[in-house]
């Protein structure tokens, strides 16, 4: 088996799977081009995290991964909540294949997403947008400072002549703007 | 727990028979097909009859066979082997957008030792159009690859046609037939091409025993140099005992094909139909008519098929996908793409296939097990909530 018991378990028994109608926060990362998608809604009271569900697109470690983010978010502060990293999700899951740690990104990154959304809304306040950063498309990790390199994803990037954001080398289309590129 | 293997198009078992012919190979008849004394001639006559096993089986000749390692050795061989003995001729090359990596990869290969390739599209059946292959032809082409048949979506190609084209042409033709030999009938003369690939483990035979089909009279670049084995053009002390077992499985495969034929396709109709009518949004891709006999595939909307594979995995079914999670380069089908499958639908994708000893009962039970994860799974996806509401609207 590929993957760690514990991720099997939460796999089969995913928990808090579901949409929240009246949501404090919504938040959506990834794309079907890489493989995964996830939406987390979450409820907050008090500056904390009373409810939490999340609906994911994705193979094994991203269902694993959303479902153990919920867990490990429930009851917590926002500013806790903000403290999850994809490092310590992996580490929780007991680990992660290693092309499969992106996933871990996605799960941190919908809950983070989810809570500045919610941010956005009550408090009326702007968050500071993120600094421009290229992002790796794939997994949605930023990729510090080497633009043309997913450290986590072990992908080489180029940036499509037409839109300027980074595809995978040799993909041959845009996933932003679907231009067809000409292989280098 | 029962167990279902649905991925034959991964690997098949041995036959029994085959493992039999083998067993004196391993134990006391191990000698060396090259050596002069008794036990190295005895080796050889095993190897010279399972060649002629295997040309029966393709309708070539003994001497036009050459063994290899597996099929993604006899695509690399037949590929660089043939290019480069052509170079004298031209360095262009023509092969289809679906072809097995292990030809797409030799072709990138070639392209950094100054080849050119074009890449011929297919419809969204994973049909090549032969038309297409002759606008693809230049004045400095020497060879053309079209697989037989695609082990992702069980299209089987015009190769007679396109090997027509080529010839008048005087082109060389390749075709990759691992997925096909061994399940229909292949017959070399017939499609009148100047080489194929075809491998053991496809139908019954050993893996690690694979063969390249050549055309008398073809001049290829030795793969492997070093020995006179092959005629020289794959080097390198026989693996008898796999080869003799190829041998067998190839004799059984001519025989029993129509049985077995018969047999599997009602199983894979009642595979293909059963999941169309009790599943939504699920899609057949590939052919409905010109497919392998043995190949069902198809993709699942709204669903990512690592996460079906570990659910059927769980109650027993063994089956694969094409999608860009189970691959480790996180990469979907390139099959799926090129038919304009969209990366969403690709990685809902899901490949069964099946041998003769699978009964009704496991189509039944794979019927009734799977739609629930289906199910289940859908109502963790946003893509399904996000259908629904647009749906409500």
């Amino acid at each position: 088996m590929i993957y760690t018991e514990k991720v099997m378990e939460h796999f089969q028994n995913p928990r808090n799977v579901g949409v929240i109608k009246d949501a404090d926060g919504v938040g959506q990362v990834g794309n079907p081009v890489c493989g995964d998608m996830m939406t987390f809604y979450i409820k907050v009271k008090d500056k904390r995290l009373v409810d939490i569900k999340f609906q994911t697109f994705g193979c094994g470690a991203a269902i694993a991964v959303s479902s153990i983010v919920s867990e490990m978010a429930m009851g917590k502060t926002l500013e806790e909540a903000m403290k999850i990293t994809n490092s310590i999700v992996a580490e929780e899951l007991g680990g992660l294949p290693k092309n499969k740690l992106h996933c871990s990104n996605l799960g941190a990154d919908a809950l983070h997403k989810a809570i500045e959304d919610y941010k956005q809304k009550t408090e009326k306040k702007e968050v500071a947008p993120s600094q421009e950063r290229c992002y790796c498309p794939y997994c949605e990790g930023p990729l510090e400072g080497l633009e043309d390199y997913c450290e986590k994803c072990q992908i080489e990037f180029e940036k499509c002549p037409e839109c300027g954001k980074p595809i995978r080398k040799d993909e041959g289309k845009c996933l932003h703007c679907g231009t067809e590129v000409q292989t280098t | 727990m029962k167990r279902v293997y649905l991925d034959h198009i991964a690997t098949t078992p041995l036959h029994s028979q085959a493992l039999e012919t083998m067993l004196p190979y391993l134990r006391e008849n191990f000698g060396n097909p090259q050596s002069l004394h008794s036990p190295g001639q005895e080796a050889l006559s095993a190897l010279e009859q399972a060649r002629e096993k295997v040309a029966e089986l393709i309708h070539a000749s003994p001497s036009e066979i050459i063994f290899t390692s597996t099929g993604s050795e006899s695509n690399n061989f037949a590929l660089k082997g043939l290019a480069l003995a052509q170079r004298g001729r031209g360095e262009h090359l023509v092969v289809s957008a679906i072809e097995h990596q292990s030809v797409l990869h030799s072709v990138k290969s070639l392209e950094k030792w100054g080849f050119s390739t074009t890449l011929v599209p297919v419809d969204n059946k994973g049909l090549v159009d032969p038309e297409e292959v002759r606008k693809a032809l230049r004045k400095d082409t020497i060879l053309v690859s079209i697989m037989l048949a695609s082990s992702e979506v069980g299209t089987v190609e015009p190769v007679a046609e396109i090997a027509k084209i080529c010839r008048s042409q005087n082109v060389l033709f390749h075709t990759d037939a691992v997925a096909a030999v061994g399940n229909i009938p292949v017959d070399v003369k017939e499609l009148e091409i100047d080489s194929l690939s075809l491998a053991g483990d496809q139908f019954y035979g050993p893996k690690g025993s694979a063969a390249l089909f050549l055309k008398k009279g073809t001049r290829i670049f030795p793969f492997i140099e070093g020995g006179i084995q092959e005629g020289g053009r794959r080097a390198g002390t026989e693996n008898v005992a796999g080869i003799v077992g190829l041998g067998k499985a190839a004799e059984i495969a001519k025989r029993e094909m129509e049985a077995r034929q018969k047999k599997i396709r009602p199983l894979r109709d009642r595979l293909i139909e059963g999941l169309l009518q009790k599943v939504e949004h699920v899609i057949l891709t590939g052919h409905e008519e010109k497919r392998l006999p043995h190949h069902a595939s198809f993709c699942i909307e709204f669903i990512e098929g690592e996460a079906m594979l570990l659910n059927l995995d769980m109650k027993g079914v063994a089956a694969s996908s094409g999608s860009a999670c189970t691959s480790r380069a996180l990469k979907a089908s390139h099959v799926l793409l090129a038919m304009g499958i969209s990366h969403a639908l690709a990685q809902g994708s899901l490949v069964f296939s099946l041998i003769e000893e699978n009964e009704a009962a496991d189509i039944d039970y794979l019927l009734e097990i799977f739609p629930p994860i289906i199910d289940r799974l859908r109502k963790m996806s946003p893509l399904y909530t996000k259908y629904l509401e647009e749906r409500k609207k």
